[in-house]
């Protein structure tokens, strides 16, 4: 509740804060203390401490893993702030309204999180994607990016009649939006239900790139400017496997062996999507598109098998992929030139920015001592604990495989090839950020109790 | 302790070494961490008891994971095939010019961190690490210091093994699930059923048989040999190479007796397949580090085959083995390394008559040669000899096909006797041409390794007797282990 209230007020803060501050850095510095501010109160939300008593609880239920999430979301875009505040005020004339737009989508998460009625789902993902239209068109004279929003918008639409179409059917057969209240055993079978189900299945898959729901994800990443990407890709993408995960674990749970099926196959097809494709992409923005298809099929896992081990695993999956996609995001900012051989000899150019790069790439190959690594660890042994479909796990393995092709052509590039000089130089807060980044990656890689333990106290 | 000390050394080290700045430095200061493990390997291995070898620590609570390690009988030779190897590679490349050096050795000293930790790792997780932490390092020496073609073929090299221990992770993590707990008797005492256990082998031996490497997974090694710096390759073969092996012995049999038992003749098949073929291609070679990768892939299939005899005889073999070829093929890099140095060439067309000019590399070389060739008095007449004694004898329960076997791969020896004299009569005798005319001996520091290596293989092919024996008691554990003729007689 605290993140939820204070984020929106925040947003009309930041809003504001473009009419006082004419220069940038104080608008980055009131943005960078509310986060901060954002964090704290959402830490002390999970010591117990509430600042607004209000009773919401048909709408919204803050529990331990909600508000978990909501850290990590929170975190993430702090770090993702610190690093790319710089670009994010080089869009367009108009920054102060960008902060203010990531505030409103926190704002969303926070619900999405922690929804406990499906109209309260619904508000949660609109206000999460009604901000990251304009983001995505915010680079106002770029034809890319006017064309990315216009068919994000569209798309993105459509899936939201999709989701109401399918939050009207299972009303229809429960009489009921709130998900603890639902029973699907009264009348199993029934088309209704199952139609609602699968509806909503769909547009939630929609809005996490999963395949065969995917076709916007690489036209809107590469059309939109890269750190606007960098937070679309990432905390967004995260926070919508957050509300996937409570919806299917909390009402669905009954209903799992019809969906379980469904999210099987779109798993093996998102991860043969995402990887085959990448494999072939020339621009290393569209393969981090794909790549972050890819990832998205390594965490629907966490649907797919719905066991605490699981949900522990998307935890750790959401910080490791959050921060390494945002660290080489970070990266690919400060290339002028977006493809494989924008990327040769950076070691020599800016060695912390290679190095910084490599750990976040070993980091998304999955490669132990990393926090990739774990994040898939956790999904395979949930798969395979749980006792489900070896074959699937064995097939996400080959596909982890193939992944680490074209996350090693970018570390090929920059260590073991020779180029011009493209990139501009990063500015100091840059660089101590994406060391932390890596000190984060690996210290999460190395001793994951203590992260975790956060969350058994 | 010690067992940690040995991880530990050459880990810190190795970062240290990073931050070196002159090159003199950088390259005496990992020369002395690879001394200083050496050194406390030694004292490990002949003063302290059992329990100084072993450490174990909470690590990753949450995931039933503990840092375990501990040094049997099999670990212990292989860290001290380890610990040998580093400071010989480093003095026999001190004159090597690397750009960049002290990232070079720090990498080299990471790779040797993690090679020890494979050799040690008494969990399954554990093990899974420093299965990759010795990968990444390897990989990145490749492909920065190696030859022309070396990113395209490092990187097949590294997406190959990728492949297989990704494959391996799934393996351990079925294993896990029926068990909860990565600790190795926790494996041993697995017990899985035989319909698991035949497909479940496939998981963890595609991990081995493509580090080994065993036919038909062979085919990254030689480019990746051949294209490595040789200090790389030095690593790959005498060291890496034993890593598949090591699994083998301690990971694949024991926790899955029945199926080794089952695909045995497979694998067995495709061992000999891979020894004549290796064989008969290393004939066709021009390439010297082309030629010895072949030969590599030879020796390495003996010791497959070997394994999978599943008698006293051929375990300690195997061994043996490890251990002799480790230094063996050590040994020949030393004198690739040094020739290529000299003369600017690997090929063996162009050179001839070096034995005119440099008598006391001659000597050396023919010495290491005869010892791959497994002749006599060497190390690998004992380690060759246990092998087949072994496979000839195997229990016709296992396998019946014990006596073909043992005469195909002796073959194999026979080849390889034609093949390494052929290279050595090519490069070392004959005529000198224009390139090898202005050619001049070894240096001292290139004597005194090179005469560490030959007195390694003398003393251990004159006196194996006292190596065969620290390895009685993991041979006696394997055996008891992966016994499954109970089973097969019970069910008659």
């Amino acid at each position: 509740m605290n993140a939820l209230v204070l984020s929106a007020i925040f947003g009309v803060v930041m809003m504001f804060s473009g009419i006082f501050f004419k220069k940038k850095a104080p608008v980055k510095a009131t943005a960078i203390v509310a986060l901060i501010l954002l964090l704290l109160a959402n830490s002390m939300e999970m010591q117990g401490i509430r600042f607004f008593n209000l009773n919401v609880s048909a709408f919204l239920a803050f529990n331990d893993y909600a508000l978990f999430f909501n850290g990590i979301a929170i975190f993430a875009t702090l770090i993702f702030t610190l690093v790319a505040a710089d670009d994010m005020t080089k869009v367009g004339v108009y920054f102060a309204d960008y902060f203010a737009l990531i505030f409103f989508i926190l704002a969303g998460i926070t619900i999405t999180t922690s929804f406990t009625s499906l109209l309260t789902l619904f508000l949660g993902i609109e206000i999460i994607s009604i901000p990251l239209y304009i983001l995505t068109g915010s680079e106002k004279r770029s034809l890319k990016s006017n064309e990315a929003s216009l068919k994000y918008f569209l798309m993105g639409s459509f899936s939201t009649g999709v989701l109401l179409m399918g939050i009207a059917l299972i009303y229809g057969s429960q009489g009921t939006f709130t998900i603890d209240k639902m029973n699907f055993t009264l009348h199993p079978g029934s088309n209704l239900q199952i139609a609602g189900m699968l509806l909503l299945l769909f547009s939630m898959a929609f809005k996490a790139s999963v395949a065969p729901f995917h076709f916007w994800t690489p036209d809107v990443y590469d059309g939109a400017p890269t750190v606007f990407t960098s937070f679309m890709a990432t905390i967004v993408k995260v926070a919508v496997f957050a509300g996937f995960v409570r919806l299917f674990g909390g009402a669905f749970e009954k209903l799992n062996e019809t969906w379980s099926l469904w999210v099987g196959i779109m798993i093996a097809a998102t991860l043969f999507v995402g990887n085959i494709t990448a494999v072939f992409q020339q621009s290393v923005k569209r393969m981090l598109a794909y790549s972050s298809i890819s990832q998205a099929g390594f965490m629907l896992f966490a649907v797919y098998t719905m066991n605490d081990i699981a949900r522990e695993g998307l935890l750790i999956y959401a910080t490791a992929y959050c921060l390494a996609t945002i660290g080489i995001f970070a990266v690919l900012a400060k290339l002028s030139d977006h493809s494989y051989e924008g990327f040769n000899g950076l070691s020599k150019h800016q060695p912390v920015l290679a190095f910084a790069g490599t750990i976040c790439l070993l980091s998304l190959a999955g490669i132990p001592l990393t926090a990739g690594f774990l994040g898939k660890f956790y999904m395979l042994k949930s798969a395979i604990v749980g006792g489900q479909n070896v074959a699937l796990v064995i097939f996400a393995v080959i596909m982890a495989a193939i992944s680490s092709y074209y996350y090693f052509r970018v570390i090929q590039a920059m260590y073991f090839k020779d180029g011009p000089d493209h990139s501009v130089k990063a500015g100091a807060l840059e660089k101590y950020t994406l060391i932390g980044i890596c000190v984060l990656i690996v210290l999460l890689g190395v001793f994951p109790n203590v992260f975790l333990s956060w969350l058994y106290f | 302790m010690i067992a940690l000390l040995l991880i530990l050394i050459p880990l810190l080290g190795g970062i240290i070494t990073f931050f070196i700045k002159p090159e003199p430095g950088a390259r005496t200061w990992s020369l002395l961490t690879s001394i200083a493990t050496f050194v406390v390997a030694i004292i490990g291995f002949t003063l302290c008891d059992t329990s100084a070898l072993q450490y174990q620590a909470p690590w990753m609570g949450i995931l039933n994971s503990s840092f375990s390690i501990a040094a049997d009988g099999m670990g212990a030779m292989l860290c001290m095939l380890t610990s040998i190897s580093f400071p010989i590679i480093f003095v026999s490349t001190w004159n090597t010019p690397y750009s960049n050096a002290k990232n070079f050795l720090g990498l080299m000293l990471l790779a040797q961190a993690g090679l020890i930790g494979v050799f040690l790792a008494m969990d399954a997780l554990l093990f899974y690490f420093f299965w990759e932490l010795a990968l990444i390092p390897v990989y990145f020496i490749c492909s920065q210091w190696g030859n022309e073609k070396r990113i395209k073929t490092t990187f097949k090299f590294f997406v190959y093994t990728f492949f297989g221990s990704l494959l391996m992770l799934v393996g351990i993590l079925y294993i896990y699930a029926k068990t909860g707990s990565f600790d190795i008797t926790a494996f041993y005492n697995s017990q899985l059923s035989p319909k698991e256990q035949m497909w479940a082998f496939w998981l963890f031996f595609l991990a081995f048989a493509i580090k080994m490497p065993v036919f038909p997974f062979h085919s990254w090694q030689p480019d990746t040999y051949e294209q490595s710096p040789t200090a790389g390759t030095m690593v790959l073969s005498a060291i890496m190479a034993k890593m598949g092996v090591l699994g083998l012995l301690r990971w694949l049999l024991p926790v899955l007796p029945v199926a080794s038992f089952a695909w045995g003749d497979t694998i067995s098949t495709m061992a000999i397949i891979g020894i004549i073929y290796a064989s008969i291609i290393a004939f066709r070679q021009d390439d010297m580090k082309r030629l010895v990768a072949y030969s590599s892939i030879a020796h390495i299939g003996l010791m497959c085959l070997a394994v999978f005899a599943e008698n006293r005889s051929a375990f300690q073999g195997v061994m043996f083995q490890m251990f002799a070829h480790g230094i063996n093929v050590l040994g020949m890099w030393v004198v690739v390394e040094i020739i290529e140095r000299k003369f600017g060439t690997r090929k063996m067309s162009e050179l001839g008559g070096i034995a005119k000019k440099a008598p006391v590399l001659t000597i050396f070389f023919f010495t290491i040669a005869f010892a791959s060739i497994a002749l006599p008095l060497t190390n690998a007449f004992v380690g060759e000899f246990l092998m087949l004694n072994g496979v000839l004898g195997v229990n016709p329960q296992i396998s019946k096909y014990g006596f073909v076997m043992a005469i195909s791969a002796g073959l194999g020896i026979i080849f390889s006797a034609v093949y390494i004299l052929r290279m050595g009569r090519k490069v070392f005798l004959g005529e000198t041409n224009a390139l090898t005319e202005k050619g001049t001996d070894i240096a001292f520091h290139e004597k005194a390794i090179l005469g560490i290596i030959v007195a390694t293989i003398l003393v251990s092919g004159v006196y194996p007797q006292h190596l065969l024996h620290s390895f009685e008691d993991i041979t006696n554990f394997i055996l008891h282990k992966s016994d499954v003729l109970p089973l097969l007689n019970q069910k008659h």
